[in-house]
């Protein structure tokens, strides 16, 4: 087939679609299509020729025997809040969306796990392992849409990273649809499990282009009994990210450990009115928990240590709701910086915690250099900033001085060590810098891996590496 | 920005989990008409129909997207082009926006028919007969749902002027003048709560000015597509108030007074009346927000179980409070309803889940989209009775309606059940309860001041 026919669906394709599905699971229409054409990612679309909701594993199993039957290219999406373009589609490609998938099937609090459809939205599984007495730390800032299985994909983050790690920490199985539509179970409920590959972490990070994730049992944690939110205020960033070395040092690891530059927490402000100190020249927002004793043990200390670096005020959030009000608050950084322009270009390099503050300052040289507005929040506790161009995506000059600046905070960020992605996955945004990371042999590695699984590059091409 | 914070908080994406029925989705529809990619088509009319106006994704919208500006040019632009156009759907739209809610003299007068079609036992006697089966199925549908018309509207409850009974002896500070909307269904349907507005007003040393007879706002008309006789309307409400001859001009429905406040855009470039529309917005306040404002009087009586242990012997009556998207999200007003509620003696306030969740009424939603209104209807109502409450407390005469029937209807003995399971709850509208609490305090204590102690 060419690639002209490749980009319209054939009507064999769609019917034996339709047919399988409904007619009313798949979608050609241009009005329903056109809002599938993007995702959480800013200036990238592209049209697919078809959105397909299967219901069940077997039906993503032909989905995906159908797609490979017609040489049709299928990007899998959940929410679509992803932030490195991963489940932007292709010309003429199926897009398989699971949002209908989303089931939360089984909370065993004997074995501390929770199975789930791929298309259970993350904030409904924390509350079903809260109602528990449970815990599920991971969250992205945009979980209360994003679906599990997206945060599978893209091995997502979140503000208590710094403590409890990522998606990756807490998936204990997986299945998994390959090309093929072969259906495969990875992983199990035992804490011990060294029987054979583990193809399990292969999965998580993949981004679609070795399978689809229908089913996740994830790990749960025995809820912290107590927890404190503290919000400290600086005059100057080096400061900050000073206090925040200084915690480090002492030995303590928080729970989050969070960072907003004033531009950042002014427009969050305008959004959330919590209460945010507009004239702080930084933020810290930090919250510590476990243990009520440890937990008071640790609030005064790092109160100490952030008047020790010149902290102005350091502020207890009074009661738990309060706390969530802040890190809900946090949560909205991202788009709240879209109030200040209407294109927000978000970052998500991450350097060795040692190298925060040699890194802020290049950032802020970088946006001098170029001439361009930065905005700059992260996860300070483990080194994954969100330097954030604000700029319009109309303005064709200002755009060319933005692909510039986020090559130099790539070549910052290697240079010291550091990484291209902390946590939204490499997509089609970090795709041209991967290859300078990994090195050679490493990059050809993956590429191995791809061809073993996905032959005919069907799954989600062109994401990752060409 | 296109983040998708908004789409869980969107009753039709969650209805549906599509993407077009989102506020993200329509704005890419939207915004691909604006970029040439796309048309306006029906199908493009059909989606902003589909979406209910409700609000809720501004307020998830870190972004600040201005959502109800979009809107409203999108559906102006759908009538504009006419793709949704058919002689049935042209009739109604003329006969309702145009003709029946410009003109409120004639509005009342249908009021007036169909009161005595209700008072008089004909309307009774039509659904026992079973008369009202030879209604079009559509209008059989609507017809249980139409509001029951009070006996007396606003203008033979309320005088164009009041003032405080006792106010020039008491008071030192100088009156506030304020103005009330009285509103159409509001009018007809409520009166009541227009007199209550008025009485607790009174109650807090505001002198009152109701015109008797009042234009419609025009929200119904820039919510669905005719921005032309929203702007006429707009300027016929502000040649009968001046903003500067009051302290406040007062509206107590949310779906009114969130388009209300917006006068100033609606007539940005018309060279008369843009700076007046500009000073309108400033004055319109809501009454929840403006007692509030005012530090509002709290009614003296049995403090609520809430607020201190009660040592009267009458047991408190509960009440939960659902939210008018207009009032919580297109004017950001929650807390303020819920003080005046918490500062009433003898009322328990139950928070009802998902408070802020559409309940389907949305203007003329129940009539063009019938089902998802429905189905709405019945989330809201699990949601209030799971409460236990004997009380609602609603602000917008649509959601007041719909909660009333579908509580009804939720009720109403079965079949299967043939004893009614149990009186549904009152519907009411917080006002009314403070303006009871004013009155009840006034009956205890007859020679008591009215600006309190």
């Amino acid at each position: 087939m060419s690639t002209a026919a490749a980009s319209a669906a054939p009507a064999a394709f769609l019917s034996a679609l339709s047919a399988r599905l409904g007619a009313h699971r798949v979608l050609t229409e241009r009005e329903d299509i056109l809002p599938y054409g993007f995702d959480g990612t800013a200036a990238l679309k592209q049209l697919p020729a078809a959105v397909a909701f299967p219901a069940t594993t077997d039906d993503v199993a032909f989905c995906l025997r159908l797609a490979r039957e017609h040489r049709r290219p299928v990007v899998t999406r959940g929410s679509g809040t992803g932030l490195s373009g991963g489940s932007l589609p292709l010309a003429g490609s199926l897009v398989l969306c699971l949002a209908k998938m989303d089931r939360i099937l089984e909370v065993d609090a004997a074995n501390l796990t929770l199975r789930a459809e791929a298309g259970a939205i993350t904030q409904k599984i924390y509350e079903a392992a809260d109602a528990a007495g449970l815990f599920y730390p991971p969250d992205p800032g945009s979980m209360k849409i994003s679906t599990i299985g997206g945060n599978v994909a893209e091995n997502s983050g979140g503000l208590r990273g710094l403590k409890y790690g990522v998606t990756r920490d807490y998936v204990m199985g997986l299945e998994v649809v390959l090309a093929d539509g072969s259906v495969c179970w990875l992983g199990s409920k035992c804490v011990k499990d060294v029987a054979g590959y583990n193809l399990r972490d292969l999965f998580v990070g993949s981004e679609g282009t070795l399978g689809v994730v229908t089913q996740v049992l994830l790990k749960l944690l025995p809820k912290p009994a107590a927890r404190q939110t503290l919000l400290a205020t600086f005059t100057a960033m080096d400061a900050a990210a000073a206090a925040v070395s200084a915690i480090i040092a002492a030995k303590i690891i928080p729970c989050t450990l969070e960072f907003l530059d004033q531009k950042t927490l002014r427009c969050v402000e305008d959004f959330a009115k919590v209460g945010l100190p507009r004239d702080a020249a930084a933020i810290l927002l930090i919250e510590t928990d476990g243990h009520p004793a440890a937990v008071a043990d640790e609030a005064e200390a790092i109160e100490k240590l952030c008047a020790a670096q010149g902290a102005s005020s350091v502020k207890r959030a009074a009661t738990p709701a309060e706390a969530v009000q802040l890190a809900t608050a946090r949560r909205s950084a991202f788009s709240a910086l879209a109030r200040l322009r209407p294109t927000t270009i978000l970052e998500d390099v991450t350097v060795p915690r040692s190298e925060l503050a040699g890194m802020i300052r290049a950032v802020e040289a970088i946006a001098q250099k170029h001439q361009l507005n930065i905005a700059t929040f992260g996860h300070f506790g483990d080194g994954n900033l969100h330097p954030t161009i604000l700029t319009d995506e109309r303005d064709h000059a200002e755009m060319h001085r933005v692909e510039a600046a986020f090559a130099d905070i790539v070549e910052e960020t290697l240079k010291r060590g550091g990484t291209i992605t902390g946590e939204h996955g490499v997509g089609l945004a970090k795709k041209p810098f991967l290859k300078r990371q990994l090195g050679d042999q490493s990059y050809e590695l993956l590429r191995l891996v791809k061809r073993a699984l996905d032959p005919e590059g069907l799954l989600n091409p062109g994401k990752i590496f060409d | 920005m296109h983040c998708g914070m908004c789409l869980p908080t969107c009753p039709t994406y969650d209805e549906t989990k599509l993407e077009r029925h989102s506020p993200r989705g329509r704005i890419a529809l939207m915004r691909a008409i604006g970029d040439g990619e796309l048309e306006v088509t029906k199908s493009f009319g059909e989606e902003m129909y589909y979406c209910l106006g409700c609000l809720a994704c501004t307020t998830a919208c870190p972004a600040g997207v201005d959502y109800p500006k979009l809107f409203e040019t999108a559906r102006a632009e759908v009538e504009r082009q006419g793709v949704l156009d058919s002689p049935k759907r042209d009739f109604i739209r003329w006969f309702a926006v145009r003709f029946l809610f410009t003109r409120p003299r004639l509005l009342r007068l249908v009021g007036r028919a169909l009161y005595l079609w209700q008072a008089s036992g004909l309307q009774a006697m039509a659904r026992r007969s079973g008369l009202t089966n030879l209604l079009p199925p559509d209008l059989r549908r609507l017809e249980p749902q139409a509001p029951v018309i009070q006996r007396r509207f606003s203008h033979q409850l309320i005088r164009p002027v009041e003032r405080p009974a006792d106010a020039p002896a008491v008071s030192t500070a100088p009156l506030r003048r304020v103005a009330v909307l009285t509103g159409c269904v509001q009018d007809l349907a409520f009166a009541d709560v227009n007199r209550a507005t008025v009485d607790v007003l009174l109650a807090n040393g505001c002198e009152v000015h109701t015109p008797p007879v009042q234009p419609c706002c025009g929200s119904l008309h820039a919510h669905n597509g005719d921005l032309g006789s929203a702007r006429e309307l707009a300027r016929r409400q502000l040649d009968l108030i001046n903003p500067d001859d009051f302290d406040a001009i007062i509206s107590n429905a949310g779906g009114c007074g969130s388009h209300l406040k917006t006068y100033g855009h609606l007539l940005h470039d018309d060279p008369v009346y843009a700076a007046r529309a500009a000073a309108w917005d400033k004055k319109l306040k809501d009454i929840h927000e403006y007692l509030v404002s005012i530090h509002f009087r709290r009614p003296l009586g049995t403090p609520s179980p809430s607020s201190a242990p009660s040592t009267d012997l009458a047991p408190a009556r509960t009440i939960t409070y659902h939210e008018s998207c207009h009032l919580c999200h297109g004017q950001k007003i929650s807390a303020q309803p819920r003080a005046i509620l918490r500062a009433i003696p003898g009322l328990e306030l139950r928070e009802c889940a998902e408070s802020s969740w559409c309940c389907g009424s949305a203007g003329i939603y129940t009539i063009t989209q019938p089902e998802t209104a429905e189905r709405l209807q019945h989330r809201k109502v699990g949601h209030v009775l799971a409460t236990g409450a004997e009380i609602v407390a609603t602000a917008n005469p649509g959601c007041h309606l719909q909660l009333e029937n579908g509580l009804r209807a939720a009720c109403a003995p079965t079949v299967s059940e043939p004893a009614s399971p149990a009186s549904p709850p009152i519907v009411t509208h917080p006002v009314v309860l403070l303006a009871r609490a004013y009155a009840a305090e006034a009956a205890a204590s007859p020679r008591r001041s009215i600006h309190g102690t």
